[in-house]
């Protein structure tokens, strides 16, 4: 069994499983908190995504990708739990 | 050797992630929701990404995910912790398992402050002078 292989038919079945999950939570979420974490794991899970593929397709160039999502998900989140406070202010 | 390596590496950090991912469904509350989520997601994503960093071997490459991992590690505590106060503030319910909420009551609503238990505004003299302490 190639390394292409098992990423292919073990390594990215279960990444796509979570990301079900956590879109199961992120439409379900109660309150608005359990949505922001649920959306800032699906960028965390969007990450390892994009790394297992750049080992797939044997392209580096892929990993910069990552990097972007990786700023994009500190500031949405903090700038979700600031505009709450925000709310909860008046 | 090298693709043992690598195959050892994203499988443990696909299970971390599953967990992650099982766990943010199966747990009763957020704050507990949020325990799982972020410790798990930073490690499964770092190790994944030292996984590539195995693979190619290039000192560009392991550069670019060393430095997306210590991104990670520094960044993604601050941002739980953000969005857990300003769950707090906004009343999110605990579960009702839970046995003790010590930040109760410690908030100012108005000024966001933390007050800790020996203010010396609220409990002794010399209230005027008081710095008013925010965070």
């Amino acid at each position: 069994m190639s390394l292409n292989d098992y990423l292919f038919y073990v390594v990215m079945p279960m990444l796509c499983l979570s990301v079900i999950l956590v879109a199961y939570r992120f439409f379900k979420g109660p309150s608005i908190a359990d949505r922001v974490i649920a959306l800032d794991l699906l960028i965390s899970i969007g990450i390892g995504v994009i790394t297992v593929y750049s080992i797939f397709t044997s392209q580096a160039t892929f990993l910069d990708d990552a990097m972007i999502l990786a700023l994009i998900a500190f500031l949405g989140t903090v700038a979700f739990s600031y505009y709450l406070e925000k709310k909860e202010e008046k | 050797m090298n693709d043992i390596i690598i195959m050892v590496l994203c499988t443990v950090a696909a299970l971390v992630i599953l967990i992650a991912a099982i766990g943010i469904v199966r747990m009763p509350d957020f704050y507990l929701r949020l325990s799982v989520t972020i410790k798990a997601a930073t490690l499964g994503t770092g190790l994944l990404l030292m996984a590539a960093a195995v693979f190619f071997g290039d000192i560009s490459v392991n550069t670019k995910a060393i430095a997306i991992v210590f991104f990670l590690l520094l960044t993604t505590p601050v941002a739980g912790h953000m969005i857990s106060r300003a769950a707090h503030f906004i009343g999110v319910k605990q579960w009702k398992g839970s046995v003790l909420d010590e930040l109760k009551g410690k908030y100012d609503k108005t000024t966001h402050g933390l007050e800790s238990g020996d203010n010396p505004r609220r409990n002794g003299p010399g209230s005027e002078n008081a710095q008013e302490q925010t965070f």
